[in-house]
């Protein structure tokens, strides 16, 4: 492997890693700050050992988000420099403004949230863990800005003097609709998750019987929350989809293994077999007009196909070329005019030549077949987004159904008493993450083979160190992290085992006469 | 606000970031360098972790923040100083990702084996990042070996060896030096009986052997090879590091405190710091003051020193990075300075108020009463 497969694969690696943390993190953050607003609200004991149980879970996770994040903060630096070069000026703000706005009112407020109960009165430690909860929702909505720039790279322009892009409109980037629509999608699927994990551990307590009062309430308030956002996650998808039809055309059909142009409105293929070599997907199921409306919000919008756009591609490429030429005149002679004026009307497709420094470094001297062979590497791995996406979908249509039905029994006052459902919402324990994970697999990988989408291709993005340090970096990351993630597990569900009146070392507050009432 | 002075104040801001990080989280990772020696049953030793549990994490956000502003602010830098010294930040990386699983999780289980693996590991999260930090610093003066392409693509020939020279790693010797008495000076404060008594006794060595060191490598900076601009630089250009001239001269790190001696303050705020945390150590407030003061010195010292460079390039001195050419454009860092000036007051207010929470020392009976919920 190459110095790009092997700095792939390791920010692929540390960033799903990441992941696995980060989705609890800002679903059970809410729910704390939900269930200690009922504490003070109903001055009950019960509810304030809920937050201090599932605090002490939501602990150990949280440890692991924030040591998995930290090689995220700093690897683009160490191994991706030409792309933190380019780009910098307009990626590094967010990433800035993560820190100051977000990640310090977390990483704060969360000392505050488990050792500061006997130090402040009810109010403010339940504002501590609200300042706890938006801080790692800040977060994400930065990190998603970030990430949506990537996609949809707005408000900004190629400096020839400095050699890189930067910002020329910061509201553009800052209220990038694609990142608008990520953000709500990413951070829903958060709260699913947490609701999911709430919901699960609760069951498996219901199923052996312990901790009745604590897992009966536990599951009223995960069941309400998970099913508002199972919702969101869906709805919010739709328009990701509606989004990455904007600018990420190829995705799109990448997504769909849809290779010509469908006549509008386009038909949705539910399932089928992408072959790659032969440019058709065999055994489509069809439902018509359904893909026209979610990535064109249209019945006459054409949605093009992967055949079309690596014709399309060709001819950026070919455009991109003159703005490439232009850029070495400008380089032998910075007065240039007629060359500035050149690479200005150009320079929407740079990104496009730059694609061809994969096939030859002189690309000035590109010949037809280069650039039909860079056209073709704009076309992402087809079968594993195709696949990805259908199980994501999937997923998220099953915690509607399983929330909904939580909900529903909830209203019952059944929840405690159904065993299949319990056993169907332990068996779901694990979804979440897949779904979450197969997510940033469409994300990111669907992006390829750009870095940032139209404008800088990933291969041109790393740094220029040796391939055996990556190497030894990429093994030592994957051992120490999964070495970590089995502490991680062995102690969360040792926890979970041992239950809430070990976890808080004395017995947990009797339901005296909440019953009643219901609460 | 001028291109000029917008990369002054974010010269300054990156100045701010660096002192706030050694003087917040230098403490918890001296602290985390001292654990297993000043603390030796298991209670002592989580008395120790429990004096900076409440507020490491917070103290660590300046790290973060710091990764984030330079990447913002200066994104050659970021780019250059990370993918350059790469072996080196891989280890600091692994160390520090050690510290939030380490605190979080050692107390977690009963068993001797897991928490004394924890506690040298932890100790070994405090000392790698404070060792190579300073290391790292040390080759900033002697210049590393990078060099950029036409399409400002850096290239180098940085080696972890290569940067585990004689000079580096004094200065690296400095700076632990420098955590360990901010640590003890911490523990001093926060601690009480034998755990107290032995960071005690601690600060003594570490305040000497930080003035000891700082004193001989000013000494060797001044026979070293410095980075001089030959030909002075617009400061209002774009950001291109290719478009100056730089020689070399012997001591030309110094030429900079030749020009304005009142920038002498910072080396004598160093030992000045150390002294007053030497002499008062018997008030930990006072002390503590002190030792927060060292590094706010120290950073002081190597910033006024190397300005305007920020990465000096021994291989391609024409190369090297400084503040004139390796900002981001006028409008980001105008619009970065903006949500600085809003933010930046916030964040210190709350951390004030939690250090005020979190007020005084931790007694290991806090720790027996509260064993399930202490670290």
């Amino acid at each position: 492997m190459d110095i790009v497969e092997l700095s792939r694969l390791q920010f692929a690696i540390t960033a799903l890693y990441h992941f696995l943390f980060v989705p609890l993190t800002l679903g059970l953050s809410i729910l704390l700050g939900i269930m200690e607003t009922v504490y003070v609200m109903s001055g009950r004991a019960i509810w304030r050992d809920m937050v201090k149980f599932w605090g002490t879970l939501f602990g150990i996770n949280f440890a692991m988000g924030v040591a998995t994040g930290l090689t995220m903060e700093f690897q683009f630096g160490t191994n991706w420099a030409y792309y933190s070069h380019y780009v910098g000026d307009v990626f590094g703000a967010p990433l800035a403004i993560e820190g100051l706005m977000a990640f310090f009112l977390e990483a704060t407020f969360v000392g505050l949230f488990f050792f500061a109960w006997d130090r402040l009165s009810k109010i403010q430690h339940l504002m501590a863990t609200w300042l706890l909860a938006i801080g790692t929702n800040f977060s994400a909505l930065w990190i998603l800005i970030a990430n949506g720039w990537m996609q949809y790279p707005v408000g900004a322009h190629f400096n020839v003097d400095t050699m890189r892009m930067e910002v020329t409109d910061f509201s553009a980037v800052l209220f990038n609709p694609v990142a608008q629509a990520k953000f709500v999608h990413t951070v829903s699927a958060g709260y699913v998750t947490g609701s999911v994990f709430v919901l699960a551990v609760s069951a498996y307590y219901l199923l052996r019987g312990r901790h009745r009062e604590l897992a009966r309430r536990s599951m009223t308030v995960a069941a309400s929350f998970g099913l508002a956002s199972a919702l969101s996650v869906v709805v919010l998808g739709d328009e990701s989809g509606y989004m990455a039809g904007l600018n990420q055309k190829m995705k799109v059909a990448a997504i769909e293994a849809m290779w010509d142009t469908e006549p509008a409105p386009a038909s949705f293929t539910v399932v089928g077999l992408p072959d790659v070599a032969g440019r058709k997907t065999e055994f489509a199921v069809r439902v018509p007009w359904v893909l026209g409306l979610i990535a064109t919000r249209s019945i006459d919008t054409p949605v093009p196909g992967i055949n079309q756009l690596v014709q399309l591609a060709a001819t950026r490429i070919k455009s991109g070329l003159i703005a490439y030429d232009a850029l070495i005149r400008i380089r032998s002679n910075s007065h240039n005019v007629a060359a500035r004026t050149m690479l200005e009307s150009h320079s929407a497709d740079l990104g496009y030549a730059l694609l061809l420094k994969h096939f030859r470094s002189d690309i000035q001297n590109a010949s037809q077949a280069d650039i039909g062979a860079a056209a073709a590497s704009t076309i992402p791995n087809v079968p594993v987004l195709f696949w990805s996406f259908r199980i994501m979908v999937g997923l998220g249509f099953w915690f509607i159904a399983l929330f909904a039905a939580a909900f529903w029994l909830a209203g019952w006052r059944r929840l405690d008493t159904n065993r299949a459902f319990l056993w169907a919402s332990l068996l779901t324990l694990p979804l979440p993450w897949l779904a979450g994970e197969l997510g940033w697999i469409v994300a990111e990988y669907g992006r390829q083979p750009w870095a940032i989408e139209d404008v800088l291709p990933t291969a041109l993005g790393v740094s220029s160190t040796d391939a055996g340090n990556v190497l030894f970096s990429l093994i030592g990351f994957a051992t120490f992290y999964s070495a970590l993630l089995a502490a991680d597990l062995y102690l969360l569900q040792k926890y979970i085992r041992l239950g809430p009146d070990e976890t808080l070392g004395r017995p947990v507050s009797p339901p005296s006469t909440a019953h009643a009432i219901g609460v | 606000m001028s291109y000029e002075l917008l990369r002054l104040i974010w010269w300054a801001l990156l100045g701010v970031l660096l002192i706030g990080f050694a003087a917040l989280d230098g403490f918890d990772l001296g602290t985390m360098i001292l654990l297993p020696f000043v603390a030796r049953s298991d209670i002592e030793r989580r008395v120790v972790i429990n004096t900076v549990g409440p507020v490491w994490e917070g103290n660590q956000a300046w790290f973060i923040l710091g990764g984030g502003a330079i990447f913002a602010a200066w994104p050659a830098l970021y780019a250059a100083s990370f993918s350059g010294f790469y072996l080196a930040m891989i280890l600091v990386l692994g160390a520090l990702i050690l510290r939030p699983v380490g605190i979080k999780f050692r107390s977690k289980l009963e068993e001797p084996n897991w928490r004394r693996s924890w506690d040298w590991l932890l100790f070994v999260s405090g000392l790698v990042p404070s060792l190579v930090f300073g290391v790292a610093i040390g080759n900033l003066f002697e210049g590393v070996p990078f060099t950029f392409d036409a399409d400002l693509r850096m290239h180098s020939t940085i080696t972890l060896v290569s940067l585990l020279n004689p000079f580096a790693l004094v200065v690296g010797l400095i700076s632990v030096t420098m955590i360990v008495l901010h640590g003890a000076c911490w523990l001093n404060l926060k601690t009480t009986g034998a755990v107290r008594a032995r960071a005690y006794a601690v600060i003594p060595a570490a305040a000497i052997a930080f003035a000891v060191l700082f004193a001989l490598v000013g000494f060797w900076v001044a026979q070293l090879n410095g980075a001089h601009l030959s030909v002075p630089m617009a400061h209002d250009a774009p950001s291109n590091p290719l478009m100056k001239s730089v020689a070399v001269l012997r001591g030309a790190w110094l030429t900079n405190f030749a020009g304005a001696p009142i920038l002498w303050a910072a080396p004598i705020l160093a030992f000045a710091g150390a002294i007053i945390a030497l002499l008062l150590r018997s008030r930990p407030g006072y002390a503590f003051i002190g030792s927060a003061l060292v590094p706010l010195g120290t950073i002081g010292t190597v910033g006024l020193s190397l300005f305007p460079f920020l990465l000096p390039s021994s291989s391609n001195p024409n190369a090297s990075l400084t503040v004139w050419d390796s900002s981001s454009s006028k409008l980001t860092l105008a619009v970065m300075l903006g949500a600085v000036a809003i933010l930046l007051p916030i964040v210190l207010a709350y951390t004030a108020w939690v250090y005020r929470v979190f007020k005084g020392p931790v007694k290991p009976e806090h720790i027996v009463t509260e064993s399930k919920s202490s670290y």
